[in-house]
């Protein structure tokens, strides 16, 4: 049974549509990282897969299940966006509360706790935990009792590097255990590209589904030769060749399209020894998000 | 089975909170504080009325209590949906395998314990003052232990209120607003209204048949008249005699009885309508 599968849906809000035909299918152990502007709507499609918001049209199956039904609850696992636990509680009792609404009596707390990097900051009142230690206790709640399916909204904004990359090396593990994975985020980082597949929100419609690769080359972005030359005087030879561009003294930079690639690298090298290095760079993630999100920001 | 788990699961959580921020001892203090400053100072009268000390006791301890329950089970319930709401957390609690209704119970149960251990010490510490003082018999010690009982229900019933308000709010500063007027209205503004129809009316067909009805709708009322009603004593006491007699006896214990469950039912009809 797929664990999320989303088709046409469709949700206004105050009379625009925040979802406009969504379709997504998240397959068991698959990470798909969800990107999308502010206000794309990321957050709300991962709540009414919840089941915590209505949809319009189209229809949800969580493994099966309606969205918010009992058996759709027991098979996902949440981590809001910017979520703040009471701050009066340690890290354990929150987590002993969780366990406890999710049935998971037998549950190893002290053990997530520890995965999650927590074990010595487990007995302390949550009021004296960093954003990225919250993050962490939020992260052992997902980690509670297997879950089919893992909405992760915005898991990594604000955490610095170590601990992002801390984050993923668990969803890797969770997704390696057949959890499927959707992580939302508002950009497109090293981290998000590592996910099997990227969904790109723009205004409520999916304007892209597919692996980096697949999406850099529908994109077809320019790929970028960066050519040193062997001494000054060759470089404005090589430009001319190549159909280049001349950047500085020695360098050389050529755009074109992935299929033009070979084409460019066998002129080169018929350069001979003009040429001293060659560096080739494909487009950059950045460049990839801007092109199918949409500009602006 | 796992209903109770989870209903569990979250009392303690809030049980936890309520000690480790200190509402619980705070509570229990201004009770104690309140119960014993109060039944001190009406104590004096008590020879010309010829009652035991502790049936004035009581009679003091009621009027307290009928401000200052709703006021501290409103403290304690009015963020507990509007609360989440703002920590982000709301959403988190309901994507859990856990109803609305679960999830208001499992509060309800720790708020009403706590303000259930506010009100047992505080009043039977002032009880056991007066008792020592002034001495005590069956008819006032059961007094009291009414006192308690229904002070429990009174706190109840204002715990179910403030979830409700804190549902409909959107937000804990506007919870807080709103229960500041639910208290104004039932424990103040309801009585001078009453009052003031009564004036009116002077000894007409509202004064005479439908006041005592619509005075034991309020719960705050309704517990003033089951403690001093239920006990002629107390009654002779507080100087109340009047108002009590013109209503069956049930009366007013079936107003407090039933208002917890309407005011839980109310609590889970907006908490229903939230949308995280
Ligand atoms: N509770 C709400 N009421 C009304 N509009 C909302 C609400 N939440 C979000 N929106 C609107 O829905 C759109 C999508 O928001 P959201 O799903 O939060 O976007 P994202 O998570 O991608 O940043 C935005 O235009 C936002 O203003
Ligand atoms: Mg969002």
């Amino acid at each position: 049974m797929t664990p999320l599968l989303c088709h046409d849906v469709f949700k206004r809000r105050s009379g625009t549509a925040v979802l406009d035909a969504v379709s997504l299918a998240v397959a068991p152990g698959a990470r798909v990282a969800l990107l999308g502007h502010n206000g794309a709507g990321k957050s709300t499609l991962i709540k009414a897969v919840l089941g915590l918001t209505g949809i319009d049209g189209g229809t949800i199956a969580v493994c099966g299940d309606a969205p918010g039904s009992g058996p759709a609850r027991r098979a996902v696992a949440y981590l809001p966006e910017a979520v703040a636990f009471q701050g009066a509680l340690t890290g354990r009792e929150v987590l002993a509360l969780f366990a406890g609404l999710a049935g998971e009596r037998r549950a190893d707390l002290g053990a997530l706790l520890d995965r999650v990097g927590l074990a010595a900051a487990a007995d302390r009142r949550i009021a004296t935990y960093s954003k990225g230690m919250r993050q962490r206790l939020g992260l052992a709640q997902v980690l509670l009792g297997r879950p089919r399916l893992a909405l992760l909204d915005e898991p990594t904004s604000g955490l610095d590097p170590v601990s992002r990359h801390d984050l993923y090396a668990i969803i890797d593990d969770l997704a390696a255990a057949g959890t499927a994975v959707l992580i939302a985020s508002h950009a497109l980082t090293e981290l998000e590209a590592r996910t099997d597949r990227i969904a790109i929100l723009r205004q409520g419609r999916m304007v892209a589904d597919d692996t980096l690769d697949a999406l850099a080359r529908a994109a077809g972005l320019p790929i970028v030769l960066r050519v040193r030359a062997a001494e000054t005087g060759a470089a404005d030879r090589i430009a001319a060749e190549t159909g280049g561009a001349r950047i500085n003294g020695t360098s050389i930079e050529i755009r074109c399209a992935a299929e033009g690639k070979m084409r460019a690298l066998h002129r080169l090298s018929g350069l001979g020894p003009a040429v001293a290095d060659i560096d080739i760079a494909p487009p950059g993630l950045e460049d990839l998000y801007r092109h199918f999100s949409g500009g602006m920001s | 089975m796992s209903a109770v788990q989870r209903i569990r699961a979250v009392a303690r959580a809030e049980a936890a909170v309520l000690r480790r921020n200190r509402w619980l001892a705070v509570a229990t203090l201004i009770m104690v504080v309140f119960a014993v400053a109060l039944s001190l100072a009406g104590s004096a009268p008590t020879g010309t009325l010829g009652v035991d000390m502790l049936t004035v006791s009581v009679a003091s301890m009621t009027t307290l209590a009928v401000y200052l329950i709703p006021l501290l089970a409103l403290l304690i319930s009015f963020d507990a949906v509007a609360g989440e709401a703002d920590r982000g957390a709301l959403g988190l609690l309901l994507s859990y395998p856990a109803s609305r209704a679960e999830i208001l119970l499992g509060k309800a149960v720790a708020h009403v314990a706590a303000l259930s251990v506010a009100c047992v010490v505080g009043f039977g510490v002032a009880g056991g003052l007066a008792v020592a003082l002034g001495g005590a018999g069956a008819d006032s010690l059961w007094a009291l232990a009414r006192l308690m009982g229904t002070s429990v229900l009174l706190g109840a019933v204002f715990v179910g209120l403030g979830y409700v308000l804190s549902s409909l709010a959107g937000s804990s500063a506007a919870a807080a607003g709103l229960s500041a007027a639910l208290w104004l209205v039932f424990v103040v503004l309801y009585d001078l209204a009453l009052l003031a129809a009564v004036v009116l009316d002077g000894d007409g067909g509202f004064t005479r048949s439908a006041f005592p009805w619509v005075m034991t709708a309020n719960p705050a009322d309704a517990f003033r008249l089951w403690n001093i009603a239920g006990s002629d004593t107390v009654a002779v006491a507080a100087g109340m005699t009047g108002a009590a007699d013109a209503l069956p006896r049930w009366a007013a214990p079936a107003s407090l009885i039933l208002w917890p469950s309407v005011a839980f039912w109310l609590a889970r009809a907006a908490f229903r309508r939230v949308e995280p």
